[in-house]
């Protein structure tokens, strides 16, 4: 045994100048942001207010930075694949070799749903749900920067893969018996097992963190039936991570148990089942599939309702329809391996809820049409996605009751008519909404909304590269192009992925206008500033108070008596033709104490990760030991909050009178 | 006083409405928030069990259930963690009434069984590993010693969590925080007891079925 277990210089690819160039850039780019940032003296900045903060605002704008520097990472992925798909065909044999071709596809798909997706849903959850609530916090703040901090440390050991050793080659799902160390010797499944462990009790963390802050905190008066959809959605999707996320932990628990100690859960000898690792990943993957997507339906809810100015259409509806498919989650995961093998009576029962669960989700979409029919529309940035994400996702939604059909599915598996279809349902399913969201909530973040122009130009050329980049599949998957081919012999398909590529162009074009958005939007904050608290003529909770909110959001909690709080609120003002007088007894509030716990647990999760990875079991013991230590140092700490005096609420609560307290 | 006891104290109709009151104090946020992560717990342990019962019967060729199971083992074994259940239950009425020494008492008795629990458990493994079945041999000794480890496990912190709020309890007595863990503890405790009744079932008596 050596010191660095399997580690040396080999690990590094220095033959390998595209991995080698990406690795400089990155390099580069971080060590300058740190120099910046350390320079400008901003550390002591950063480390009080946003590494060690346990606010929920903050955490979820964390999230989502996250989310999207890693949608970066997993486009290039994307892209990179595209073109060597429409390059590598007959006797061209494109720019990546098929090692490298094979880690990009496992890496995209397990950074889109993992790091962009799961975190971009969280953050916004983070962010909305206990502001949408009428509380001042989370159930559990400090557990709550474990929770992201923990996702943060996953993102980084995934990312460390590219510079040291190799991800996996085995696809975002990692079956057996590929993902086996008989057939994976390396350190890429052990990469994207070890992440994935550690982002996932994260993730767990913040559903239950959730499902109690929205199950036992809600400001006075708000019963279930008052609660906006988007807290609805959150529950849904927070019971879901609940009851999926420890099926992934174990599952990959025993995956690595095969890997490490030569245990025989998915081998192909002594009795191991590799059918059991695709049955037991899907029965997490389906109810994954709507973790995702029921928040991003929320931000639709609320989307529609806000700028058609009526309130929701049909809100028991859109209630039963979210928890009908919270339910209907667990009965359709066998439709991911119809080709399994199962009994015909076995495939027409998953073909038969697969469509089952289509009929929520159109009622859904019926509720949003009703609610901007005879409504005063305004053709803001989120409304832009919203409406785009309806026409595209009913579109995606059919091909999904095509191959919910057994006798399709088995023509159509594993072909790029299956890529077409999912990415038809996630993109515009959760990409949009969580978009929609990062622009509808920016003014409440940041006092600031995002500017208009650019935030259009970036939503048409999503919209219109989403189109020519995917469509183009769907003919190719039909004419029987599998998936993840480096290399092809077909000339036929040939034109069409051309057409795929610059549709992936168009949609990095779309990319680039989201980053001038941005950069745009702080120039001109000036000219952007809210001052209101409610820029959009808002109807839940959130906008009855400053934008940014203080750190405890509401000065006296409010007092609900209906849905729509805020909007009824103001029209009984409006009613009056008066402000009310506000006069509060200001009383001292108690906020939950910076902790710095998240940020160390992360690190020292880091350190296990890596040295489990490399088999530097030194290094895992002293991993393990540190984090423990840090948890037990925090279960004796004898301060956990800190008392915000009264004057000083009074004083921010006067300085912004738009805050109308109900 | 025991909570039950309190509630019931409480005349019909002068309780608020729970949508009227707001949020929840923190004893009820802290005891609620662990029964959820306990489900989350309970989950992980369903998908072991699943798999479990997947390869119950793919011995490939070593010894199988039937072989290895030691009957009045398991039954020292269940009787043990049954009565440190009844122990920490005690120890949860000597909390509520805030008696140090009644506390002190279950905690050690608790302690004693549950390591005694685990003795004979890792007893059993050895033996079993004796005789060359060990969790590489086959995919049924894989899934039975990652269910019954994971349970093993799930002792072992419990007992540390037990020593640790030992020492919580008599550095800072009977401090809301300390009792809201002492609480979550008892959950906790609890629900092995759910756990190791299932696996009693599943593993040990079905697994000697002819």
């Amino acid at each position: 045994m050596t010191l660095l277990g399997k580690l040396d210089w080999s690990a590094v690819p220095f033959d390998q100048p595209i991995i080698m160039g990406t690795v400089g850039v990155m390099i580069v780019v971080i060590g300058s942001i740190l120099s910046w940032v350390t320079l400008k003296g901003y550390v002591p900045y950063l480390w009080r207010e946003w590494i060690t903060s346990v606010d929920h605002k903050r955490i979820g704008v964390m999230y989502i930075v996250l989310a999207l520097v890693m949608l970066l990472r997993g486009f290039a992925d994307g892209i990179m694949m595209r073109t060597q798909q429409a390059v590598a065909v007959g006797g061209a044999q494109g720019y990546l070799p098929p090692e490298h071709f094979d880690q990009i596809f496992s890496a995209h798909g397990t950074i889109m749903i993992f790091f962009v997706a799961m975190p971009f849903v969280i953050g916004l959850m983070n962010f909305v749900v206990p502001l949408q609530l009428g509380v001042r916090d989370v159930a559990f703040p400090t557990l709550n920067s474990i929770s992201f901090w923990l996702t943060a440390s996953g993102v980084l050991l995934t990312n460390m893969s590219l510079a040291i050793g190799e991800f996996a080659k085995t696809g975002w799902f990692a079956y057996p018996p590929l993902s086996e160390l008989q057939f994976s010797p390396g350190v890429g499944v052990d990469y994207y097992l070890w992440s994935l462990q550690i982002s996932g009790i994260g993730t767990l963390l913040s559903g239950v963190n959730f499902v109690t802050t929205i199950l036992k905190m809600r400001a006075p008066g708000m019963s279930y039936l008052r609660m906006p959809v988007f807290c609805w959605t959150a529950l849904a999707s927070n019971l879901l991570i609940v009851a999926a996320f420890p099926v992934l932990t174990a599952l990959f628990a025993m995956l690595l148990l095969d890997r490490y100690l030569g245990f025989h859960f998915f081998t192909v000898d002594a009795g191991g089942n590799v059918m059991m690792y695709v049955n037991l990943f899907w029965i997490w993957g389906h109810p994954e599939v709507y973790i995702l997507v029921l928040p991003a339906f929320g931000v639709y809810s609320e989307v529609a309702a806000t700028f058609s100015g009526k309130s929701l259409f049909g809100y028991r509806s859109m209630v039963l329809a979210t928890m009908a498919i919270c339910v209907l989650s667990y009965t359709v995961w066998l439709h991911h391996f119809f080709t399994m093998g199962a009994s015909a009576s076995v495939n027409a029962f998953f073909g038969i809820t697969s469509m089952i669960i289509g009929v929520p989700t159109g009622v859904k979409v019926f509720n949003w049409l009703f609610t901007m029919y005879g409504g005063r529309i305004r053709f803001t940035v989120p409304v832009l996605w919203t409406i785009g994400f309806m026409v595209t996702f009913v579109f995606g939604g059919l091909t999904g009751v095509l191959l919910a059909l057994p006798a399709v599915d088995w023509q159509v598996h594993n072909s790029v008519f299956l890529v077409a279809h999912f990415h038809h349902v996630i993109i515009p399913g959760v990409l949009f909404g969580a978009i929609a969201g990062y622009n509808y909530w920016f003014p409440k973040a940041f006092g600031f909304k995002l500017d208009e122009r650019w935030g259009k130009a970036a939503f048409w050329c999503w919209f219109v590269g989403f189109h020519l980049a995917f469509m183009p599949l769907y003919v190719t998957g039909l004419m029987g192009m599998p998936r993840r081919l480096q290399h092809s012999d077909v000339l036929a398909w040939q034109p069409w992925l051309l057409v795929a590529e610059v549709g992936a162009i168009v949609i990095f074009a779309g990319i680039i206008c989201q980053i001038v958005q941005i950069v745009v939007s702080i120039r001109h904050r000036a000219q952007l500033r809210d001052t209101t608290g409610d820029p959009w003529n808002g109807r839940t909770l959130e906008w009855s108070t400053a934008s940014p909110p203080p750190a405890w959001n509401f000065a006296v909690l409010p007092r609900v008596d209906g849905l729509d709080a805020f909007w009824t609120h103001k029209q009984r003002v409006l009613a009056k033709q008066e402000l009310p007088v506000q006069q509060h007894a200001y009383r001292p509030i108690e906020v939950p104490k910076n902790s710095p716990v998240g940020f160390v647990t992360a690190f020292f999760t880091v350190v296990t990760g890596f040295a489990l990875i490399w088999h530097i079991w030194w290094m895992a013991g002293f991993g393990v030991l540190g984090a423990a230590v840090t948890l037990l140092a925090f279960m004796f700490r004898t301060k956990d909050e800190v008392e915000i005096p009264a004057d000083e609420v009074a004083l921010f609560d006067r300085a912004h009178p738009v805050e109308v307290s109900l | 006083m025991n909570v039950a006891v309190e509630m019931d104290a409480v005349r019909h109709g002068e309780l608020l409405d729970i949508s009227e009151a707001g949020p929840a104090p923190k004893r009820i946020i802290a005891g609620f928030g662990f029964w959820i992560f306990l489900l989350s717990d309970i989950v992980m342990f369903s998908a072991l069990f699943a798999a479990y019962a997947v390869l119950a019967k793919a011995s490939a060729g070593g010894l199988t259930g039937g072989q290895l199971f030691d009957q009045r083992n398991v039954a020292m074994e269940t009787a043990l963690l049954l009565l440190s259940s009844y122990s920490c239950g005690m120890m949860s009425l000597a909390i509520n009434s805030q008696r140090y020494l009644a506390t002190f008492l279950g905690a050690v008795v608790t302690f004693l069984l549950g390591a005694a629990f685990l003795a004979l458990e890792l007893n059993e493994f050895q033996g079993m590993i004796a005789l060359g079945a060990t969790p590489q041999r086959s995919a049924f000794l894989s899934a039975f010693f990652a269910l019954v480890g994971s349970h093993g496990l799930h002792v072992t912190v419990g007992l540390a969590w037990l020593v640790l709020m030992m020492v919580q309890l008599s550095l800072r007595g009977f401090q809301d925080a300390v009792v809201r863990r002492l609480h979550c503890f008892s959950l906790f405790w609890h629900a092995l007891d759910i756990i190791w009744v299932l696996i009693f079932t599943v593993v040990y008596l079905m697994g000697v079925l002819p």
